[in-house]
C-alpha cells in the first residue's frame, strides 16, 4: 500500500490537497458529513422548538406518576385504574414479554416440526407442510392475528353452552374449558406452603365453587424453581463426571436412570410436601370462576405469532439440515456411530450453527410483532404506553420515545447475546 | 462352424426377449404409493393422518365455496338464499369489490385511472426484473412513476412532467461534467435538477389549469390500491437509500460509518408500528408549521426509512460476500473509491443481493397492512372499518378475510417465485 500513496511533497500542506489528495479528502468528506448532519438535525430541532403545540405543553415526563384511570385485562402484577401511568406501562411491558416468550417457544416447536416434516419422504405430509409454510409466509401477520382472533371469538362456545343437564359443550377432561371469552385452565396452589390457607367453598349464584383465595404465595414458586435449578446443577455434574470417565477409560457409565431420578424425585417430593392442589374452573353464574383464564386476545396473538413465525422457522430449519452435507452423516456412520448419536453428535451441532442466528432474528421479529396486539385489544406496551396513555395525556413525543427505547434496548440485548453465541460456535478456521 | 452349430442346436433366439412387465406392486401408481406413502408403518400412519387432515380441510372448504352465493344485498339476503347449506356469502365481495380495491372515497368515475396505472405497472416493471428484455424498455420504467402519479393523484400534468425533466436534465449535466470528477458532476447535476424543478414549480402555479385532470386528494386513497402504492413507492425509494447506507456502513470514514450503524440499528430495533405512530403524531412537530405534509406522505417517509435499513443490511451482506480480491483488483487498477464501487463492486454485490432485496420487498408489502392501525383505510382497514361495521354486512368475516388472503397471497407468492427463479438464473451464471 505504501507504494501507492504519493511521496510526501516538499513545501508541506496545501489547501488544494483537501480535495485532490486521497489522504486528506477523507477529512473533507467527514467534515461535510458532520456539517450536513448538524444542519439537518438543527433544522428538525429548531422546527420542534418553534412548534406551537410543543411550545405550549413542553416536554415533561411528570405524567408517568399520575393515576392512569384505565383498566388492563391481563395483570401480571397488581394494578388498578388508580395506579400510575408508569405502572400501566410496566404491566404493558410484562404483557409484551409474556406473549413474546410464549410465542417464541411455540413457534420454535411448530417450526422444527414443520421443517423436519417438510423434508419427509412422505408425499402427503411434505406437501401439507409446504402448503402451510407458503400460506403463512405470504399473507400478512396482521391478517392472521385478526382471523385467529375472529375464530376464537366466533367458533368457541359461550359459557352458557356449558350449563344445564345436557350441555352443548363440556370442558376438556373436565378441567380445561374453551369458551368464546377465553380458555380456563386449572390453577395450581399449595396447601402446606408459606402463607397457605385452605381453599374456601364460596357460593356464587347458588353454585358451590372451590376458590383458592390468594393461597399461593410466590415464595412457594421460588422454592419450586430453586429445586429445579438444584436438579439441573446436579445433573450437569453427573454428566460431566460420565464424560470424564468415558474420556479416561472409554466406557461411559450408565446415566439414564440416575439422571431421571435426579430430575423427578426432588421436584415430586417438594410438590407433595407443599401440598400441591389444582383449582378447577367451574361454571358459576354467567361465567367460569376459578382457575387461570387465558383471555382471547392473548391466545389469538400467541397462536397467530407462533404459527406465522413457525413457517419462517421451518424454512430456517430445513435450510440448516440441508446445509449439512451427506458426507458428514456417512463419515459418522463409517466411524460406527448409531443413528441417534449421528444426529446428536455430528449433524445437530453443525446444523445449529446455521439455524440459530436466523432463529434468534425470528425471535426478535416476534417481539417486534407483538406490538400488533393493538389490533386485537391485548394491552401490551404499545397498547398501554403508546395507546391509551398517549391518547389520555397527549404526551405523544414522550410516550413514543419511551416505547422506542424499550424495544430498542430489548433488541440490542438480544443482538448482543446472538453475537456472543455466533462467535462461540464459529468454525475455528486458520 | 456356424453351419455345424446351426445343426447341433435346435433353436436360437435371434432377438432379445422384450423385458417382462414388472409386478403390479413395482410399477405405476402402486409403486409410487409404496415408496412415497406406505414405505413403513411410521410412514403409513403419517399418510393416514395427512389424508385425514386433507379430508377435514376439504370437507369444510368445498361446500363453503360450491354452495356459496354471489347474489343478495345484505347478510340477511344471504342467509335466506343459503338456508343453512354451509355455503359462503360471497355476495359481499361482488357488492364491495371496488371498495376493497380502491377504498370507499376514491371517486367512482375516476377508478379507471388507478386501474390503468396498475396495468401499466406490468409494462414498467418487467424490464427491471427480466434482464433479457431489450434495454430500451427501461425508458418506460423511467417514465412510469411520473405517469402513475399523475393518473392516481390527478391535477395538472406540468408538475410531474417537470419533475421528470429535472431528473433528465440532471442526468445530462452529470454525464457532461463527470469527467471533471464525481463530486463536481454530482453538484452540477444537483444545481440543474433544482433549477428545472423551481422553473416547473413556477410554471405549475402559473398554468395550473392546463393539462389538467381532476385531482384526488391523498386522504381518499384506500383499499388494496393503498397497499400497492405504499409497497411500490417505498421499495423503489429504499433501494438507493439502502445502497448508500450499506456503503456508509462499510466505509472507512468514522463519521459516515457511525451514522449509518446508528441509523440501521435504531430502525431495525423498533417495530414498524412505532415508526407509524411517529408518522401519525410526532413527525408533524419536526416539520415547519407552514408545510402541510399529508399523512400518506409522512407514512411513506417512515416506511421508506424502515425498509432502507433492512435493504442496507441485505446489500451489506452482498458487499461482504464479494471476495476481497475484487476490491484489491479494483485498487490495483488505480480506480478511486467511486469508480471501483460503480464499475466493479456494486454490480456484483447487487446481483448477489437481489433475492434478499426481493424478500425484504415481500415483507414490506405485507407490512403495509399495519397502516390500518393508524386509521388509514387500506385493505385491512377497509374490511375492519367501513365494511364489517356496516349494517348490511355485519358478521361476514370469513369471505372478506379470505378475499384479503387471496389478494396478498397472489402478489407475495408471485414475487417470491420470481425471486427463486432469479436465484436459479444467477446460480447458473456462477458455474
Amino acid at each position: 500500500m505504501t507504494t501507492m500513496s504519493d511521496p510526501p511533497r516538499a513545501g508541506g500542506f496545501r489547501l488544494g490537497q483537501l480535495i485532490n489528495d486521497k489522504r486528506y479528502r477523507a477529512y473533507t468528506f467527514q467534515f461535510l458529513a458532520i456539517v450536513l448532519l448538524v444542519i439537518a438535525f438543527g433544522w428538525l430541532i429548531n422546527n420542534a422548538m418553534n412548534n406551537p403545540t410543543l411550545e405550549q405543553i413542553g416536554i415533561d415526563f411528570g405524567f408517568l406518576s399520575q393515576p392512569s384511570g384505565y383498566d388492563i385485562g391481563q395483570q401480571p402484577i397488581p394494578y388498578n385504574s388508580q395506579s400510575t401511568h408508569l405502572r400501566a406501562a410496566v404491566v404493558g411491558a410484562l404483557n409484551t414479554l409474556i406473549v413474546a416468550f410464549l410465542a417464541c417457544v411455540t413457534a420454535t416447536l411448530f417450526g422444527v416440526i414443520a421443517g423436519v416434516l417438510r423434508l419427509s419422504k412422505n408425499w402427503i405430509i411434505g406437501t401439507l407442510m409446504a402448503i402451510y409454510v407458503e400460506m403463512f409466509r405470504n399473507i400478512p401477520v396482521l391478517i392472521w392475528i385478526i382471523i385467529i382472533f375472529t375464530i376464537f371469538a366466533n367458533v368457541m362456545p359461550a359459557p352458557s353452552a356449558f350449563r344445564g343437564e345436557d350441555p352443548e359443550a363440556a370442558p376438556l377432561f373436565g378441567m380445561v374449558a374453551f369458551t368464546n371469552r377465553g380458555v380456563y385452565v386449572p390453577r395450581p396452589y399449595f396447601t402446606n406452603g408459606i402463607g397457605a390457607q385452605e381453599a374456601a367453598e364460596v357460593e356464587v349464584d347458588g353454585v358451590a365453587t372451590l376458590v383458592a383465595q390468594e393461597v399461593t404465595s410466590s415464595a412457594n414458586w421460588l422454592i419450586v424453581i430453586g429445586v429445579l435449578i438444584a436438579s439441573l446443577v446436579v445433573a450437569r455434574i453427573v454428566s460431566k463426571r460420565a464424560n470424564r470417565i468415558q474420556a479416561a477409560t472409554g466406557v461411559r457409565p450408565a446415566t439414564l436412570w440416575p439422571l431421571l431420578a435426579i430430575w423427578i424425585v426432588p421436584i415430586v417430593a417438594t410438590l407433595v410436601a407443599l401440598g400441591l392442589k389444582w383449582e378447577i374452573p367451574a361454571l358459576a353464574g354467567f361465567n367460569f370462576r376459578g382457575g387461570i383464564v387465558l383471555q382471547n386476545p392473548l391466545l389469538a396473538l400467541w397462536f397467530a405469532l407462533a404459527i406465522y413465525t413457525g413457517a419462517f422457522i421451518a424454512e430456517n430449519v430445513r435450510a440448516g439440515i440441508l446445509a449439512i452435507s451427506s458426507g458428514q452423516t456417512e463419515a459418522a456412520a463409517a466411524l460406527g456411530l448409531r443413528p441417534g448419536r449421528i444426529m446428536r453428535l455430528v449433524v445437530l451441532p453443525q446444523a445449529l450453527r446455521v439455524i440459530v442466528p436466523p432463529l434468534i432474528s425470528q425471535y426478535l421479529n416476534i417481539t417486534k410483532n407483538t406490538s400488533l396486539a393493538i389490533a386485537v385489544g391485548y394491552l401490551d406496551l404499545t397498547g398501554t404506553l403508546g395507546g391509551i396513555t398517549l391518547n389520555q395525556t397527549g404526551r405523544a413525543l414522550e410516550c413514543i420515545m419511551l416505547l422506542m427505547a424499550f424495544y430498542l434496548t430489548f433488541s440490542l440485548i438480544i443482538s448482543a447475546v446472538m453475537n456472543v453465541y455466533n462467535s462461540s460456535v464459529r468454525l475455528k478456521e486458520r | 462352424m456356424s453351419d455345424m452349430h446351426a445343426e447341433s442346436v435346435a433353436f436360437v433366439r435371434e432377438t432379445a426377449l422384450p423385458p417382462a412387465v414388472p409386478p403390479i406392486a413395482e410399477r405405476g401408481a402402486v409403486r409410487w404409493m409404496r415408496i412415497n406413502l406406505f414405505s413403513g408403518w411410521i410412514n403409513t400412519v403419517m399418510t393416514l393422518i395427512g389424508a385425514f387432515i386433507v379430508f377435514w380441510l376439504l370437507s369444510g372448504l368445498i361446500p363453503w365455496i360450491v354452495n356459496g352465493t354471489w347474489e343478495g344485498d345484505s347478510i340477511r339476503d344471504c342467509r335466506e338464499i343459503l338456508q343453512d347449506s354451509g355455503g359462503g356469502c360471497f355476495a359481499v365481495l361482488r357488492e364491495r369489490w371496488p371498495q376493497l380495491l380502491f377504498g370507499f372515497q376514491y371517486p367512482e368515475e375516476l377508478r379507471w385511472r388507478p386501474s390503468l396505472a396498475f396495468a401499466l405497472l406490468f409494462v414498467a416493471v418487467p424490464p427491471v426484473l427480466f434482464y433479457k428484455l431489450p434495454r430500451w424498455m427501461l425508458v418506460i420504467t423511467a417514465v412510469f412513476p411520473f405517469l402513475a402519479y399523475w393518473l392516481i393523484w390527478g391535477g395538472t400534468a406540468i408538475s410531474p412532467i417537470f419533475a421528470a425533466l429535472g431528473l433528465v436534465a440532471g442526468y445530462l449535466v452529470f454525464v457532461r461534467v463527470e469527467k471533471r470528477g464525481l463530486v463536481a458532476g454530482l453538484l452540477a447535476a444537483l444545481v440543474a435538477v433544482v433549477a428545472v424543478w423551481w422553473l416547473g414549480g413556477a410554471l405549475a402555479d402559473e398554468f395550473s389549469r392546463s393539462l389538467r385532470i381532476e385531482a384526488v386528494p391523498s386522504r381518499q386513497m384506500g383499499g388494496f390500491m393503498l397497499n400497492l402504492i405504499l409497497g411500490v413507492v417505498c421499495v423503489s425509494l429504499s433501494v438507493p437509500i439502502g445502497i448508500l447506507l450499506a456503503m456508509g456502513r462499510q466505509s472507512r470514514l468514522p463519521v459516515v460509518k457511525g451514522f449509518s450503524i446508528v441509523f440501521i440499528e435504531f430502525v431495525r430495533g423498533v417495530p414498524l408500528i412505532t415508526l407509524l405512530f411517529v408518522a401519525n403524531v410526532v413527525l408533524a412537530y419536526f416539520l415547519p408549521p407552514s408545510t402541510n405534509f399529508d399523512l400518506i406522505l409522512r407514512v411513506i417517509i417512515m416506511i421508506t426509512m424502515f425498509s432502507s435499513a433492512y435493504i442496507a443490511e441485505v446489500i451489506r451482506g452482498g458487499l461482504a460476500a464479494l471476495p476481497k480480491g475484487q476490491y484489491e483488483a479494483a485498487d490495483s487498477l488505480g480506480l478511486d473509491y467511486a469508480q471501483s464501487m460503480r464499475l466493479i463492486i456494486l454490480p456484483q454485490a447487487l446481483k448477489i443481493s437481489i433475492p434478499g432485496i426481493v424478500n425484504v420487498a415481500v415483507g414490506l408489502f405485507k407490512d403495509t397492512t399495519l397502516v390500518s392501525v393508524i386509521s388509514m383505510f387500506d385493505l385491512v382497514g377497509m374490511i375492519r372499518g367501513p365494511i364489517l361495521s356496516s349494517t348490511a354486512w355485519l358478521g361476514v368475516y370469513w369471505e372478506l378475510w379470505a378475499a384479503a388472503c387471496v389478494l396478498f397471497f397472489t402478489v407475495c407468492y408471485g414475487i417470491s417465485q420470481y425471486s427463486q427463479w432469479l436465484e436459479r438464473q444467477l446460480r447458473t451464471d456462477h458455474r
